[in-house]
C-alpha cells in the first residue's frame, strides 16, 4: 500500500488535486484476468440506485453542509464554441465567491474560502482562465484529446495534451477512443491512456469514458478498470455532448469499479460525474452514493467532482433557502 | 453541530420521521382498543399491551378476544357470508377498490403505525410494507371483477379464519383478507399479539369504506385465540402464516374437521453466487435478502452459498458492505436497520448465535447500536458447513450463513438440503446457468439476480415444510375458492363376503404388489381372498404392510426425478399408450370389474378410464404455466412443477377408474406415484400392472400396493419422503391423513367422506392438475 494521506496544509497551491494528498495512481500491468471478470448486472444496479434517495435523506443544517461541500467540488464548465475570454473571465469570479458572502455568513460559513473545486475549458481559454485565478488554489482544467469525439489525429491529441499543460492547466480532461471499448479492444484501450497519461506530465489526468457511448454497463466496469491501470488520477463518464451522460447507474459502477482498484492496489483514484446534473437535490444523491459507495475520503475536492454549469445555480437558491427560510429565486444570485 | 461541523465530517445527521399523527390516532381511541365485530368495535378491556420495540414505550392497550368474542366473530362472518357471495363481482370490487384508496389515502399513517408497532424502518414501511398493502386490494380489486368471467366453476369456501404474524402486519393482513373477499368468503383475522394496531386502522378504513358488516373481522390476541379460531366449527377455512412449528399445530388440529388449510411457514432460503456473478449487486441484493425488516421475514436469504473461488473476496467485500449499515431509530429516515420486534426475538437470535456461531467465524458488523431497545447487528458467519445448527434452523433476525461451494451441482445438493422450501436467489450472469438451476430449487419462489421480489401478481407460498398454498396471482385464488361440486356422503364399502361353500375352482392366481416396475410379493406374507360377488374365488392379493410403503416410496422417489425431467410430450406419449392397451383388454377388464362389484357397468368403467388417460396424454403437454405482468423490467413465470412423490388411496367404488383417475394427472405432471388399489375390489389394479407393463412406463414411476387403507394411509401420510398424500378411500380416514401429514407437512387431498362422481366432469380435469403440481415462481429481470 503506498502512503496514506499526506496531512492537509491550508490551501496554499493546488490542494484540490490528488496528488498532492495522495500518491499519484502509478498505474500498473493490464490485468485482462481482472478485466473480463468485471460483470454489471443492470437490473440490480438500477434497483440499488433507485432506492437510494429513499435509504438517505438529508434534513436541515446536514443538507446545507452537504450542498457547500458540493460547491467546493464542482468543476464550473464551459465548453462552447462561443466562448470568450470575457465569458470565462466572468466564470472564473464566479468560481472565486460562488455564493453571495451575506449568505455564507448567515449559514456561519464565513471565511471559509467556498470556491468551486476547478474551472473547465477548452484549451484556447486555458491561459485567461489561469490568468483569472491568480492567487486563488482553484485550479484550471483543461479538456483535451480531441474533445469531445477523440478521433482527431492520435499525434495531435497526444500534442494537445502537452499544449494545454504548457499553457498552465494543471487538470487535463482527456476523451478515449469509444471504438476500443466497442471492439473490445482493451490493450489499444490502455496503450493510448498510458500516453495520454505520459504526457500529462504533473498535470494531473481526469480520463473521459463517454459513458453513454459505450453501449452496456459491462463496458462501463471493463473500461474504468483499464483507464485505472493506465494511470487515470480521475475517471469521468461525460462529455457532456453526449445524449445520455452522468447516470447514477452508471455512476454506481465507475466507484465500485475505483472502489476495487483502491482494495487491490491501495490508489485512490476520483469520480466526476460530468453531464445532466443540474439540481441540488441530485447532487445530495450523488453524495450520498459516493459515500455509501467509496467512503468520507472522497467527498473532497481531490477525489470527487461534479462536472455541471447550471448545478451550481440552483444550489445557491437552496442555501439562501436555509439561510432566511424562504424559497430563493434566482435573478437574486449573480451569474458566472 | 453547526453547518461548519457538519461540512467536514460529512454526517447524515438525523431525518426523523414524525411519531405525532400516529399517537394522535391511538390517544383518539384513549390508548384503549377493543374487537372489530360486525362492523364495529367491542367495549375495550386492558387484557395486553402493545410496545414500541425501539423505546419499550407503552403504545396502547388492547383487549383479548374470549370464547364468546371468536363466537360472535364467527357469526358476524358467517351470517355476512351469503350476501356477500351472492353480491356481483364488480361490487365486490368497487369495495376492494375503495379499501385500495383509503389505504393510500392513508399511506403515511399506517406507515408510522407500523414502524411504531414493528420497529422496522419507516424506510421499509413507507416504500415497501404499505405501497404494497394497497397494491394487494388493487390487484384483488381486479380478480373480484373477473371472477364471474374466468372462475365460472368456482365458489367461495365460506367463513375464513386468518392468522398472521408480527414481521410484515398490515401487508400479510391485505396478503389474506384481499383475496378471501374478493373471491366472496368472510373474514375473521387476528393479527399477531406484538403488532396489533395497523389492524386496527384498517378496521376503521372497512367502516369508511362501507364494507357490509360482518365481511371483515378482526379479532386481536396471542396464540390461543388463534386456537380458539382453529378449533371453531362455524369456520371453513383457516390460513395461517407464522413458524413451521405452530403450522404443523395447526395442521393436526384441522386434521378431519374438513376445514381447508394453507400454510406459509418458515424457511432457511439459499442465496447462491457463482463466480460469474457481478459480486457487488449481488452482495447488494444481500442487503435486501437478510438485512431487510432486521432478517425477520419467512423468506430472507439467510443461507449464503459462495463459489470457493471468490469465496474469500466475497467474504471480504460483504464485510465492508455491513459495515455501512445503519442500525437504529427506525423512524428516521435514514435508517436500514431498525430493532427486533421484541426483547423476547431478541434473546432467541442472541442466544442462537452465541451457541451455533462456534461452529464457523462470527462477524458483527461495527454498526453503532443505540443503547435502548432491541436492536441486534447485522451478522455474518462463514465457515459453516451444511450440517452446522445454524445452516439448518431459521434464525429468524439479521445473521447471515456461509457456506462454499465448488459445482453447479453441489450448490444444488446444499441448496436442497433443507427440510424448508420456500425462496432462492441465483447470482449469475449467465443466463443458461441461472435458468437451469432455478426449476431444480426446492423453492416456491426463485429470483434470479435479485432478492426479496414481491408483487400481488406472483404467488407467494413455500414448498416442503415452508407449507403450502400460494398467495398472490392466479393461483393464490386457489386458497380461497373450491370447485362447484354436487357430493354425497361415502359409507365405506365392504369387499364381497365370503361364501359359506366356497369353491376355488380353475388355477390359483396370486396378484402381486407392483413395485419398482416389477411385481413383488408382500412383506408381510399375508394374503386376502377375493370373492366375487356370485361367491366365486377370484384371486388372492398381499396385505400391504409398512414395508411395503416403504418400498414403493423407495422405487418412486429414485424414478422421481427422472420422470419429472422427461418432456410433457413424451409423458403424453406414454398416457395414449397405456390408453391404447386398456383398450386392447377392455373386455376382460370389464368382466373383471362386474364379478368384483356384482354390477353391469364394467364396460363403461374401462371406456371412462381409457377416456380419462387420454384427458391426461391431452394435458401432460398443456397445462401451461403463465408469465405474470409483475411491475419489473422482466418477467415471473409460474411453472408448473411436480410435487414430487404422490401416495393415494384410490376409491373403492370405481376398482379401475379409481386408480387411474389419480395415476393419470400425477404421472402426467411428472410425478412418481404409490397408490394404493380399491380395498374391496384390487384385483382390477393389479391387473392394470400389466397394462403398465407393456406400456414403457419407466420403472418406479407408478408403484400399486394392495390392503387395508387405514393401515397403509398412516405410514405413507406419515412417510417423510412422500410430498403428498391423497385419499379418495370410502374408509373414513380423511383425519388420518391429515393429521399424520404434519409429519413433513406434506401436501394433503381428502374426501372428507364424501363421494365423487368418477364418472362425470368432477372426475378429472383442472383440480386434479392442481394438486399434482407446484407453482413455482421465478422472477428474471433483465436488462443489459
Amino acid at each position: 500500500m503506498p502512503s496514506e494521506t499526506k496531512s492537509v496544509s491550508a490551501r496554499s497551491g493546488s490542494v484540490q488535486l490528488p496528488q498532492v494528498h495522495e500518491t499519484r495512481n502509478a498505474g500498473q500491468p493490464l490485468d485482462m484476468d481482472w478485466v473480463m471478470r468485471a460483470e454489471a448486472n443492470t437490473s440490480a444496479i438500477n434497483r440499488r440506485v433507485g432506492t437510494l434517495t429513499g435509504r438517505r435523506s438529508l434534513k436541515k443544517a446536514h443538507q446545507a453542509a452537504w450542498l457547500l461541500r458540493a460547491i467546493t467540488m464542482i468543476d464550473l464548465t464551459t465548453l462552447s464554441g462561443d466562448d470568450t475570454p470575457g465569458r470565462v473571465r466572468r466564470l472564473c469570479a464566479k468560481a472565486r465567491q460562488p455564493v453571495r458572502p451575506d449568505i455564507l455568513q448567515a449559514l456561519g460559513m464565513e471565511g471559509q474560502q467556498i470556491t468551486t473545486g476547478a474551472i473547465c475549458v477548452y484549451h484556447e481559454m486555458v491561459p485567461t482562465a489561469v490568468a483569472a485565478l491568480a492567487g486563488t488554489a482553484i485550479p484550471v482544467a483543461a479538456v483535451s484529446t480531441g474533445f469531445p469525439a477523440g478521433l482527431s489525429p492520435y499525434r495531435l491529441r497526444v500534442a494537445e495534451i502537452g499544449e494545454s499543460v504548457k499553457a498552465g492547466a494543471s487538470e487535463i480532461d482527456i476523451v478515449i477512443s469509444r471504438r476500443h471499448v466497442l471492439t473490445g479492444d482493451w490493450h489499444a484501450l490502455y496503450d493510448e491512456v498510458c500516453e495520454f497519461r505520459a504526457a500529462c506530465g504533473d498535470a494531473h489526468m481526469k480520463t473521459i469514458l463517454a459513458t453513454g457511448e459505450l453501449g452496456s454497463l459491462r463496458n462501463v466496469a471493463r473500461a474504468s478498470l483499464v483507464c485505472m491501470m493506465a494511470g487515470a488520477d480521475f475517471i469521468k463518464t461525460s462529455t457532456g455532448k453526449e445524449s445520455v451522460n452522468a447516470t447514477l447507474p452508471v455512476s454506481l459502477v465507475m466507484v465500485r469499479a475505483i472502489r476495487e482498484y483502491h482494495a487491490r492496489t491501495g490508489h485512490r483514484v476520483g469520480y466526476k460525474p460530468a453531464g445532466g446534473i443540474s439540481k441540488a437535490k441530485d447532487a445530495l444523491t450523488y453524495l450520498a452514493l459516493i459515500k455509501e459507495e467509496l467512503g468520507d475520503r472522497w467527498l473532497r475536492p481531490d477525489l470527487f467532482r461534479f462536472g455541471a454549469s447550471s448545478l451550481l445555480g440552483d444550489i445557491e437558491r437552496q442555501l439562501e433557502h436555509h439561510a432566511t427560510g424562504a424559497y430563493s429565486a434566482s435573478y437574486r444570485h449573480a451569474i458566472g | 453541530m453547526t453547518i461548519k461541523d457538519i461540512f467536514e465530517t460529512m454526517d447524515y445527521g438525523p431525518a426523523p420521521e414524525s411519531p405525532d399523527q400516529a399517537l394522535d390516532w391511538i390517544r383518539n381511541h384513549d390508548g384503549r382498543f377493543g374487537l372489530f365485530i360486525n362492523g364495529s368495535f367491542t367495549t375495550p378491556r386492558a387484557d395486553f399491551e402493545s410496545r414500541n420495540p425501539a423505546t419499550g414505550e407503552l403504545l396502547a392497550q388492547l383487549t383479548t378476544a374470549n370464547g364468546d368474542d371468536v363466537d360472535e366473530a364467527v357469526t358476524a362472518a358467517r351470517r355476512a357470508f351469503g350476501p356477500w357471495a351472492r353480491r356481483s363481482g364488480h361490487e365486490r370490487a368497487r369495495y376492494l377498490y375503495a379499501l385500495a384508496r383509503l389505504l393510500q389515502k392513508n399511506a403515511r399513517l399506517f406507515a408510522v403505525l407500523e414502524t411504531l408497532d414493528n420497529g422496522k424502518p419507516i424506510r421499509e414501511s413507507r416504500d415497501i410494507d404499505v405501497p404494497l398493502a394497497a397494491r394487494h386490494f388493487y390487484y384483488h380489486a381486479g380478480m373480484a371483477q373477473l371472477m364471474e368471467s374466468e372462475l365460472p366453476d368456482r365458489v367461495p369456501l365460506g367463513v375464513a379464519g386468518q392468522i398472521i404474524p408480527w414481521n410484515f402486519p398490515l401487508l400479510m393482513l391485505s396478503w389474506k383478507i384481499a383475496p378471501a373477499i374478493a373471491m366472496g368468503n368472510t373474514v375473521v383475522l387476528k393479527p399477531a399479539e406484538y403488532t396489533s394496531l395497523s389492524a386496527l386502522l384498517f378496521a376503521e378504513i372497512c367502516q369508511q369504506a362501507g364494507l357490509p358488516k360482518g365481511v371483515v373481522n378482526i379479532v386481536t390476541g396471542a396464540g390461543d385465540v388463534g386456537e380458539l379460531i382453529v378449533a371453531h366449527e362455524d369456520i371453513d377455512k383457516i390460513a395461517f402464516t407464522g413458524s413451521t412449528e405452530v403450522g404443523r399445530r395447526i395442521r393436526e388440529a384441522t386434521a378431519g374437521s374438513g376445514k381447508a388449510l394453507t400454510l406459509e411457514l418458515g424457511g432457511k432460503s439459499p442465496y447462491i453466487v457463482f463466480e460469474d456473478a457481478d459480486l457487488d449487486s449481488a452482495i447488494e441484493g444481500l442487503v435486501d435478502a437478510i438485512w431487510f425488516n432486521q432478517g425477520q421475514v419467512c423468506c430472507a436469504g439467510s443461507r449464503l452459498l459462495v463459489q470457493e473461488g471468490i469465496a474469500e473476496d466475497f467474504y471480504t467485500r460483504l464485510k465492508a458492505r455491513m459495515s455501512k449499515l445503519r442500525v437504529g431509530d427506525p423512524l428516521d429516515k435514514s435508517i436500514d436497520i431498525g430493532t427486533l420486534v421484541d426483547p423476547v426475538q431478541h434473546e432467541t437470535v442472541s442466544h442462537m448465535v452465541a451457541q451455533g456461531g462456534a461452529e464457523g467465524e462470527v462477524f458483527h458488523a461495527p454498526c453503532q447500536l443505540p443503547n435502548q431497545g432491541c436492536y441486534y447487528p447485522p451478522t455474518l458467519v462463514t465457515g459453516l458447513t451444511p450440517s452446522a445448527m445454524l445452516m439448518q434452523e431459521e434464525i429468524f433476525g439479521p445473521v447471515l450463513c456461509a457456506t462454499t461451494f465448488r459445482t453447479q451441482a453441489e450448490a444444488l445438493a446444499i441448496a436442497n438440503n433443507t427440510r424448508y422450501g420456500l425462496a432462492a436467489s441465483i447470482w449469475s450472469e449467465n443466463l443458461n446457468r441461472a435458468l437451469d438451476v432455478a426449476p431444480q430449487l426446492v423453492a416456491g419462489v426463485v429470483w434470479v439476480n435479485a432478492a426479496n421480489l414481491f408483487d400481488a401478481a406472483a404467488g407467494f407460498g413455500g414448498m416442503r415444510e415452508s407449507g403450502f398454498g400460494r398467495e398472490g396471482g392466479w393461483e393464490g385464488l386457489a386458497a380461497y375458492t373450491a370447485p362447484r361440486l354436487k357430493q354425497k356422503n361415502l359409507k365405506p364399502i365392504p369387499p364381497q363376503s365370503t361364501p359359506k361353500d366356497a369353491h376355488a375352482g380353475g388355477l390359483d392366481r396370486t396378484a402381486k404388489m407392483y413395485i419398482g416396475g416389477r411385481q413383488t410379493r408382500p412383506d408381510s406374507g399375508y394374503s386376502r381372498a377375493i370373492w366375487s360377488a356370485k361367491g366365486a374365488l377370484l384371486g388372492h392379493v398381499g396385505q400391504g404392510s409398512r414395508k411395503d410403503v416403504r418400498n414403493a416410496v423407495e422405487a418412486a422417489r429414485k424414478a422421481a426425478s427422472g420422470w419429472a425431467s422427461t418432456s410433457g410430450a413424451l409423458r403424453a406419449q406414454i398416457l395414449y399408450y397405456i390408453g391404447e392397451n386398456l383398450s386392447a383388454r377392455t373386455d376382460e377388464f370389464s368382466r373383471r370389474i362386474n364379478d368384483l362389484t356384482g354390477g353391469k357397468d364394467g364396460k363403461r368403467e374401462v371406456e371412462t378410464a381409457i377416456s380419462r388417460l387420454f384427458t391426461y396424454a391431452a394435458w401432460a403437454d398443456k397445462y401451461d404455466g403463465r408469465a405474470h405482468s409483475v411491475p419489473i423490467r422482466g418477467v415471473a413465470l409460474a411453472m408448473h412443477q411436480p410435487v414430487g412423490v404422490i401416495a393415494a388411496l384410490s376409491a373403492d367404488e370405481a376398482p379401475l377408474l379409481g386408480l387411474v383417475s389419480l395415476m393419470a394427472p400425477a404421472i402426467a405432471m411428472g410425478n412418481a406415484c404409490v397408490l394404493a388399489a380399491s380395498e374391496p375390489f384390487p384385483l382390477a389394479a393389479t391387473d392394470f400392472y400389466q397394462v403398465l407393463e407393456t406400456s414403457d412406463v419407466p420403472a418406479g414411476v407408478v408403484n400399486i400396493l394392495t390392503g387395508q387403507h387405514a393401515d397403509m394411509a398412516e405410514t405413507m401420510a406419515r412417510h417423510m419422503d412422500v410430498d403428498a398424500c391423497w385419499s379418495f378411500s370410502s374408509t373414513d380416514i380423511s383425519g388420518l391423513v391429515e393429521h399424520a401429514s404434519a409429519s413433513n407437512l406434506k401436501r394433503t387431498w381428502v374426501n372428507n367422506a364424501r363421494a365423487r362422481d368418477w364418472y362425470s366432469s368432477a372426475g378429472e380435469g383442472r383440480e386434479f392438475l392442481m394438486a399434482a403440481t407446484e407453482v413455482q415462481n421465478i422472477w428474471i429481470p433483465w436488462g443489459e
